[in-house]
């Protein structure tokens, strides 16, 4: 193994009318690690998460895929190694649910790389990881907000890549399917970006990147990132870590500051 | 087993040409005088130098010089028009875009008669060149208000019809003008013609230009079909989807002007085709392009054939303007398409 960062950011900065939306943002990326991203409505989490999947160009500073500048490669090159999963992408095409997640697949076909049995094979994969397979042939607009994200996800999961990058994957999802988009997104052998509300779902991430008005606050381990004393400055809440009572990840008790 | 998504669903696909010289045949046959199927299919065999007996040849005249070559450059255009709909559909994400609501088609009449009747450019030239910076200009100007009128509370999907719709006053009112300070009336060709369309003029050499202009549009919507696709979930998704939304914008909108602007300066603006064929047969066969490429292409063709025939024979000793009749479709599938949106 080369010690390339999988992804890399070395000074990133997104400015847009004279207002910095991300400043100075830097990070190594390690391969397989899962990187949540924490912070408040507004702090710049999609922006960034946007530029790392190349879809906004940075004003400063510099994205990298593996070693590569970002803004020399080609779209179709990026979109095999990243997927991106975006907080609100929506249609109003009657397609299917299985239909959507085929465009996943888009990045390695073309005019003339026709679609083939490995493709239907990583299709019928990303159904079953998300547990839609009974759902392939409804309708996209008969979905739930939850379903939607899920198709969203397996879409993603068919694209095959080596970086997903997950913008609020947990939002609309039940308790149950949180938990499992969780677990799934754990269990893949890929490298994880997850831009997240809920601190317990921080906890479960290798790393944690706090932001604040567009600015990296901290970054490390959970326990180590996500203390009282930050969370009260950032999010002005009153927090308090319980021990979980059958020794599993500790479990927060919030109250908003009078 | 279940086959690849890229030839699933297209079985039907060899039924095309038959379809297609069906309705050649069709709009060949039928006009001010009917002339019998077989008699048509006889004056073909004869140009194709097989033995096909006695022809009256006034019946082969016409068939030939006038009605074949009439319904072959319709078809060319019904293809293109609908094509260019389906393309500025997925692109824009507006299930209302079409080159005619959009103001693409009156840009491209306007640019045809500027060189046609004002003598801009100076004979260095062709119409069909300036039909094609026409419609450019159009769909830029287009864009441009739409993008500056975006958040004045209008809904983003009305913004651009309605700058379409601005934009194709402005251009009409242009063509009127040129054409009524130009000396020569019957060199303009007629207002109408500019405005609504008409496939009286129409002789072999237009195919020339009709029909590789029509391939070449087929041939880059087939080329993109998983382009097309990508733009499912906005420009954005498609990005994150591996492709250049830049160049496969160029590339698509560029032809799109192009082909539609060819099909201008033969026919006039033609409107309502782009947005009746693909809306029907996304109905017919799904929203995946590599059915609808080529499943709204042919309808398109016959659809286009069918209404040149309708003109022709829906007033008796009068042939009216094709677009008067693609209108009295494509405005009510207009309206049914804006219900529908708004229920979603
Ligand atoms: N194109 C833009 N022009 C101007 N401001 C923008 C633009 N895009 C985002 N912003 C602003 O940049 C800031 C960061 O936005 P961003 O969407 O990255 O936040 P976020 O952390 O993802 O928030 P949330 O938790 O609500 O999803 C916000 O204040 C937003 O209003
Ligand atoms: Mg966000």
């Amino acid at each position: 193994m080369s010690d390339t960062p999988i992804l890399e950011l070395v000074g990133v900065t997104r400015r847009v009318q004279g207002r910095d939306l991300v400043s100075d943002v830097s990070l190594h990326l390690r391969a397989g690690e899962m990187l949540g991203v924490i912070g408040p409505n507004g702090s710049g989490k999609s922006t960034l998460l946007n530029m790392m999947a190349g879809l906004l160009p940075p004003t400063r500073g510099q994205v990298r895929l593996a070693g590569q500048p970002m803004v020399r490669l080609r779209r179709q090159q990026i979109a095999q190694q990243l997927a991106m999963v975006s907080q609100a992408a929506e249609t109003g095409e009657r397609i299917s649910v299985r239909d959507a997640v085929e465009l996943g697949r888009t990045p390695w076909l073309g005019p003339l790389w026709p679609w083939s049995a490995r493709d239907d094979e990583a299709v019928q994969a990303a159904l079953q990881a998300v547990g839609m397979e009974q759902m392939a042939a409804r309708d996209w607009s008969t979905l739930s907000g939850g379903e939607r994200q899920r198709v969203h996800i397996a879409r993603a999961h068919a694209q095959a890549p080596r970086i997903l990058l997950l913008d609020e994957p947990t939002n609309h999802l039940d308790i149950h399917h949180q938990i499992g988009i969780l677990d799934l997104v754990s269990q893949l052998s890929v490298t994880t970006v997850i831009a997240l509300h809920d601190m317990h779902h921080a906890l479960r991430c290798d790393r944690v990147m706090v932001m604040q008005s567009g600015r990296c606050v901290a970054l490390g381990a959970p326990l180590d990132v996500l203390t009282p004393a930050l969370i009260r400055e950032i999010f002005a809440v009153d927090a308090q870590l319980i021990a979980h009572p059958a020794g599993r990840l500790p479990l927060f008790a919030f109250q908003r500051l009078a | 087993m279940r086959r690849g998504a890229a030839v699933r669903g297209t079985g039907w696909l060899w039924l095309a040409p038959v379809v297609l010289a069906a309705a050649l045949l069709f709009g060949s046959a039928v006009g001010e005088t009917p002339i019998p199927l077989s008699t048509v299919v006889a004056v073909l065999a004869s140009k194709a130098g097989l033995p096909a007996g006695v022809l009256d040849p006034v019946d082969a005249s016409v068939i030939w010089h006038y009605r074949l070559s009439r319904a072959v450059v319709a078809a060319c255009v019904g293809a293109s028009l609908a094509l260019s709909g389906l393309i500025l559909q997925a692109l824009l994400r507006n299930a209302l875009a079409e080159p005619y609501l959009l103001g693409i088609s009156a840009g491209a009449s306007t640019g045809a008669v500027a060189v046609a009747v004002a003598g801009f450019g100076a004979g260095m030239v062709s119409m069909s060149a300036g039909a094609f910076a026409g419609a450019l200009v159009a769909f830029g100007l287009v864009t441009i208000l739409a993008r500056a009128a975006q958040g004045t509370g209008v809904q983003t999907t009305g913004i651009i019809i309605l700058a379409g719709i601005a934009g194709s006053q402005m251009f009409n009112a242009m063509t009127a003008l040129i054409i009524a300070q130009s000396a020569s009336a019957e060199q303009a060709r007629g207002i109408m013609f500019w405005l609504l369309g008409n496939l009286s003029g129409v002789r072999w050499p237009d195919i020339r230009m009709a029909l590789p202009m029509t391939l070449l549009g087929l041939g880059v919507a087939l080329w993109h079909v998983r382009t097309l696709d990508a733009f499912t979930f906005g420009a954005d998704s498609a990005a994150a989807l591996g492709i250049d939304v830049r160049r496969a914008q160029a590339m698509l909108i560029g032809t799109t002007a192009l082909v539609t602007a060819v099909m201008v300066s033969i026919a006039g603006a033609i409107g309502f085709v782009g947005l009746v064929v693909p809306h029907a047969m996304r109905f017919l066969v799904g929203v995946r392009h590599a059915r609808l490429v080529p499943a709204t292409a042919l309808a398109g063709a016959v659809f286009l054939v069918l209404s040149d025939v309708v003109s022709r024979i829906v007033i008796p000793g009068q042939v009216l303007p094709i677009g008067v009749i693609t209108a009295l479709v494509g405005a009510p599938a207009f309206a049914v398409v804006m219900i529908r949106g708004r229920q979603r």
